[in-house]
């Protein structure tokens, strides 16, 4: 099996690695290059604790095969914060208390990312709307929902 | 997931002669991968050749003239409901894609992809037969068009021959008086697949008192997406009103064939498709009254 | 232990920021699948394709021949182990059962019930592997209703269970594990005094707990000898029990090291992986990565019962229970030990009731073995009793609410259990219900409807230790080593902090593995900001005393002129006044460390009750339910963290609402889940509930010394009943069976079937 060259901008940085064709973007992230932050919890595209920004959109990286992502951009939650300045999405999870166990917070805070970037302006319902393909089995939602719409004040 | 060779073809031609290759293990097509990388994984389907063809202009066209709107297989469904005039032309289209999967499905699932996985319960076939759509196919032996209702053949199988590729769909242009409506039933509110599903489309008489034509489809009650044609039959020529949908609704009901599963009782989906026949009718309906 | 009441706190019921917050948004935290050492090789199970048969002949031959694998290990090569029960924390488990539930044996007793293990350089080739194990199976016949595994002829999972009841050990092997009786006053007296009585059936599904994160483990097993073990884990120490067990192993040599853990809720307590993983390295002289997935999850790990109930209840016509008899019968899975009694127990524990027969059975059927799923047991229970509740005061025209504080425990009252009720708060969370603007809100609109339910819940004592040391700048340092799921590093500094007069900000909590401190049992039974909190307290009171001692020399006064107070220390003469940071940075300049430990093994707490109350449409075409709004009220008695008492309460609140609505194991014939992944297991999403408001009551416990009750599980007993009362307002039918899903609706409403 020949292994694919796989040159993508990940987290602003130019990367490249060899990976098989059948190692999903998931896999490469957390297996080869070690960026665990993104989280493996179905597997099949339905809870969305895998999500990455994939060419400036909102993905399952377990639904992207790796070779699919060369030439192109990812931005994984370990580049959401600025060094040592968190985005203020990060900030409003820690003082709303949006987080329990912290398993799906990756997938909700890029995900939330995705969604403030494109809306800044989206209410309750579009909130939670936009993270139906979010699952989290410890908060109830209320905390993340309201985390989101503080951070999406603060923004404006 | 079993071991398959990539490739990612920048023509048609290329992509072609990928798929025409015999030997061990099947050429598989990959768009959004929403569907085929979680049949790897588990093994309901099997490629040693998986063909990328995002990097092919045809499929990923998207654009409209007077008088139709053409659809590259592989355009995933954000593109689609992102775009003004398919939000202006199609508001059926633009439900059916915001339904399939959530935002993070919608940013790769394509409507080609959907069509060609052929699962009963596609969220995007009822609106495209509706709505008339037909298929471009692109093979071995040429190009060739079927109309999307003659294009599922059985659950998760399609019209394509071997070495043949769907490369666009394309939408005759909404007439005057026209609207088309999609609706699911699913038991939350999102990430389901449908119980069942209806689409319709149809155009009225230009005071909007009377339909002109239409057609009904169901979706997750047969093998296959069913375009009733009873059911259009019952509204075609027919004043708007209780008694021509209680007709429809009832051929509706009369041509599924249902099964029970996981997801749903056959009674269930047979009183459903009943029930979202009406609303997509009658939706279309208030569309076709307000379009110009 | 004083109850320091009636206090106003400086730290408890403030909202800090927890410590471990940062690493967890940024994706910095190491949880279980996130371990990577050197040479790692991953591992994957061969499991069961049948609910039931046996295993002829296992050859792992080809598998071995496979050039990227390096072991394959059977029950073969685990040690035959002792039948005897162990205490894990949330419920007992018998080795032997333990063991074979690791990897089966004679037989396999549930379709994923694992038969092989296999270590490989990479994931995808021990898959592969997989296929190359072959295994003979003789196909038996397979149970998987629990009232089918009840009869006489129904096919034996044990053939040698001779199921436990009040009279011995029955006579003859069944599926019935053990029959248990409560039974007090006299039953045909109190039904002859009711003037109206209420008898009802009713069935629940099994569910899964539903954690985000699937079991992961890495172990690494030393040519000395010595096995680290890193897992996601609800209990290090407990999980270093079992391995010793399972694998018959010293106790001394096995190190676990908790990582961060992606939700429990009772079901990451039993191994699963551990004991594979170790296998696996012990064979290959390699660290071993197991990760499970999602299929896995639901199909191998431990869900909670299905169940059949028969409630029957009787009231006077003004309003008094007089009389309930019921009869529970639980799915334990593959192996005995569901939690039935306790959902016997709880399900009356919120009344007064003179004349009570619970009876109880515990049925094996061919499907995983149960773990505990959040208050075990209650949550179906509730689903029954609280509904039959509800129609005897709709029938006696009396406000559900009122109807239960009519008939409320308080303290005193007697308790299932025998002993009566400690100082609880069930009352007055009614009474705050009553007083809440959701129920005094009218619901308007057509179908729709308003339900009420309450629950109990235990709070487990148990051990906990802790070491606090100062640090060089006089802040504190907390080892404990209680997993943190849901804010523990945050309650426990808080007390911490309390207890010492100093800021939160200055407690360090870190949670460490089963060498670097006293034992701990499990995060769950809602015990660790209860338990592990006092621990916290007395060490924390260690230290006073330890730092008063060494002041007695520093400022040369009698050690009895040294008081703590108000986050000081002062001499009675005055002279000496200064803050705990201060004092603690000048006596640790003088060279020694001060440090303290403790070790508790507390009594059970007073245990704590919840009311909640939903609002609800229901589309009378489609049978979907939708949840217009939720109050939960629930007494913590002292809400060391508010958000984050809120947060259990809120979480548990949605995990009932898709209990009530939607989840379920759904089987065909052939003894497999049809629906083992997150596309067809329907658990909420956030656009499937409202906000959730909550209530805090707080009537402080008699036995923390900060009033603190277990706050965890008891937010999922009444979601179950609540719903289904408010669906049975909002459409006129009584739902008896979960899910009432929308096609379970259209049937019973519309005759859909």
């Amino acid at each position: 099996m020949t292994k694919a060259h796989l040159r993508f901008e990940l987290n602003g940085e130019p990367t490249e690695l060899l990976c098989e064709p059948r190692q999903s973007l998931l896999e490469v992230l957390r297996d080869e290059l070690g960026l665990t932050g993104t989280k493996e919890g179905c597997n099949n595209g339905n809870c969305g604790a895998c999500n990455v920004l994939f060419n400036g959109a909102l993905v399952n990286a377990c639904c992207v095969l790796a070779v699919e992502a060369d030439g192109g951009s990812v931005t994984t939650v370990e580049g959401i914060a600025e060094g040592e300045r968190l985005h203020p999405l990060q900030r409003a999870f820690l003082e709303e208390a949006a987080l329990q166990c912290g398993i799906c917070t990756p997938g909700f805070i890029v995900a939330a990312k995705a969604l403030l970037d494109s809306e800044p302006d989206a209410d309750e319902a579009r909130v939670r709307h936009w993270l139906a393909g979010n699952l989290c089995r410890c908060t109830g939602y209320d905390k993340i929902v309201r985390a989101v719409l503080a951070a999406e004040a603060e923004m404006r | 997931m079993q071991a398959f060779e990539y490739s990612a073809p920048r023509t048609l031609d290329e992509a072609v002669r990928f798929l025409r290759r015999n030997g061990a293990g099947e050429p598989r097509v990959l768009a959004g991968g929403t569907d085929l990388i979680v049949q790897l994984r588990e093994g309901r389907r099997q490629a040693a050749l998986v063909v990328d063809i995002k990097h092919i202009p045809e499929l990923m066209e998207l654009r409209h003239d007077d008088r139709t709107t053409t659809i590259g297989a592989a355009v995933p469904c954000a593109r689609i409901y992102g775009d003004a005039e398919m939000r202006r032309r199609f508001p059926a289209l633009i439900e059916s894609a915001s339904l399939i999967g959530g935002i993070q499905i919608q940013s790769r699932a394509s409507l080609g992809g959907n069509l060609c996985n052929a699962s009963p319960a596609a969220d995007s076939i009822p609106a495209l037969i509706a709505l008339c759509a037909v298929c471009g196919l692109s093979g071995p032996d040429g190009e060739r068009s079927i109309p999307v209702e003659r294009f599922c053949t059985g659950p998760g199988q399609n019209a394509l021959r071997p070495g043949e590729l769907l490369v666009r769909l394309v939408l005759p242009a909404p007439k005057a008086h026209s609207g088309a409506a999609f609706e699911r039933f699913i038991p939350r509110n999102e990430m389901d697949i449908a119980v069942a599903n209806a689409a319709a489309a149809v155009e009225l008489s230009a005071d909007g008192a009377r339909f002109v034509s239409a057609r009904v489809v169901v979706g997750a009650c047969a093998p296959t997406p069913l375009l009733v044609h009873e059911a259009g039959e019952a509204l075609t020529g027919q004043p708007v009103g209780e008694e021509a949908i209680m007709r429809a609704v009832e051929a509706v009901r009369a041509a599924v064939r249902p099964i029970t599963d996981m997801r749903g009782s056959a009674a269930q989906r047979r009183h459903l498709a009943g029930v979202l026949a009406r609303r997509v009718v009658e939706r279309a309906v208030e569309r076709a009254r307000a379009a110009r | 232990m004083v109850l320091e009441k009636e206090r106003t706190y400086q730290v408890i019921g403030t909202r800090p920021v927890r410590p471990d917050g940062v690493d967890k948004v940024t994706g910095r935290a190491q949880y279980g699948a996130d371990i990577r050492l050197p040479g790692m090789l991953f591992g994957k199970v061969l499991r069961s394709p049948h609910a039931h048969a046996r295993v002829r002949r296992i050859d792992t031959s080809k598998a071995l021949a496979h050039p990227d694998v390096r072991a394959v290990v059977t029950s073969a090569d685990l040690p035959e182990p002792e039948d005897r029960v162990q205490e894990l924390g949330e419920g007992a488990a018998n080795l032997r059962e333990l063991s074979s539930n690791v990897l089966a044996r004679e037989k396999v007793l549930y379709r994923g019930h694992a038969v092989a293990a296999v270590a490989a350089t990479n994931a995808h080739a021990a898959q592969e592997a997989l296929a190359l194990i072959e295994v003979e199976y003789e196909p038996l016949p397979a149970v998987l209703d629990v009232r089918d595994a009840m009869r006489e002829d129904a096919p034996l999972l044990h053939e040698n269970l001779r199921g436990k009841t009040p009279e011995g050990p029955r006579a003859a092997p069944s599926n019935i594990a053990a029959h248990t009786c409560f039974n007090f006053g006299d039953l045909e007296q109190g039904f002859a005094e009711a003037d109206v009585v209420v008898e009802r059936e009713f069935r629940t599904k099994m569910v899964h707990q539903g954690y985000i994160e699937p079991h992961a483990s890495t172990a690494l097993w030393n040519a000395d000898g010595q096995l680290t073990v890193w897992t996601c884990t609800q209990g290090s120490f407990p999980v270093r029990e079992q391995l010793a067990q399972v694998l018959g192993h010293p106790i001394s040599r096995i190190k676990v090291v908790p990582t961060e853990i992606g939700g429990g809720f009772g079901g990451k307590i039993p191994v699963y992986l551990e004991p594979l993983a170790a296998l696996l390295s012990r064979a290959t002289g390699k660290p071993v990565k197991m990760q499970m997935d999602r299929a896995e999850v639901f199909e191998a790990t431990g869900p909670t019962s299905g169940t059949w109930s028969k409630v029957k209840l009787g009231a006077k016509n003004d309003g008094t229970l007089v009389a309930c008899e019921a009869t529970l019968a639980y799915e334990a899975g593959a192996y005995p030990g569901s939690p039935v009694t306790a959902g016997a127990m709880t399900m009356i524990a919120p009344y007064r009731l003179e004349h009570v027969r619970i009876d109880a059975y515990d049925v094996v059927v061919n499907k995983p073995k149960v773990s505990a799923y959040r208050a075990p047991g209650a949550p179906a229970a509730a689903f029954a009793m609280e509904q039959v509740v509800d129609e005897l005061a709709e029938r006696l025209g009396i406000d559900p609410l009122r109807f239960r504080l009519e008939n409320a425990a308080h303290e005193g009252s007697r308790t299932p259990w025998g002993a009566p009720h400690p100082r609880i708060g069930h009352e007055e969370c009614l009474e705050a219900a009553l007083s809440s603007a959701h129920y005094n809100a009218p619901l308007e609109g057509a179908n729709r409807g308003r339900g009420v339910a309450s629950g109990y819940w235990f709070n487990a004592g148990l051990r906990s230790s802790v070491t606090v040391t100062v640090m060089p700048d006089g802040t504190v340092s907390l080892i404990e080593g209680s997993t943190d799921i849901g804010g523990t590093r945050a309650s426990l500094a808080m007390q911490l902090a309390e207890t010492l007069g100093i800021a939160y900000e200055d407690v360090k909590p870190t949670v460490v593995d089963t060498d670097s401190v006293g034992y701990n049992d499990v995060t769950g039974g809602s015990r660790v900001t209860y338990g592990s909190g006092m621990a916290v307290y007395e060490a924390g009171r260690k230290l006073i005393d330890e730092i008063r001692t060494r002041l007695s020399k520093h400022w040369q006064r009698p050690v009895e002129e040294i008081a703590h107070a108000d986050g000081r220390f002062r001499t009675a003469d005055g002279q000496h006044d200064e803050p705990f940071k201060e004092v603690c940075r000048q006596l640790m300049t003088r060279g020694e460390g001060i440090s303290a430990s403790a070790s508790v093994n507390a009594r059970g707490g007073a245990g704590a009750f919840a009311v909640h109350i939903v609002d609800v449409e229901v589309d009378p075409e489609t049978g979907k339910t939708t949840v217009l709004r939720y109050t939960a009220v629930q007494d913590a008695g002292k809400a060391v963290h508010p958000s984050y008492v809120e947060g259990q309460m809120q979480g548990g609140v949605v995990q009932g609402i898709g209990w009530a609505l939607n989840e379920e194991y759904y089987y065909g014939d052939s003894g497999r889940m049809a629906n083992a992944s997150f596309l067809d297991y329907r658990m909420p999403t956030a656009l499937d509930v409202p906000m959730i408001e909550t209530i805090i009551v707080e009537v402080p416990s008699p036995t923390h010394p900060y009033g603190v009750r277990g706050v965890g599980e008891v937010p999922i007993v009444p979601p179950l009943a609540a719903i289904a009362n408010a669906v049975y307002r909002a459409t006129g039918v009584r739902q008896t069976e979960l899910p009432m899903s929308p096609r379970r609706i259209l049937e019973t409403t519309l005759g859909v079937e």
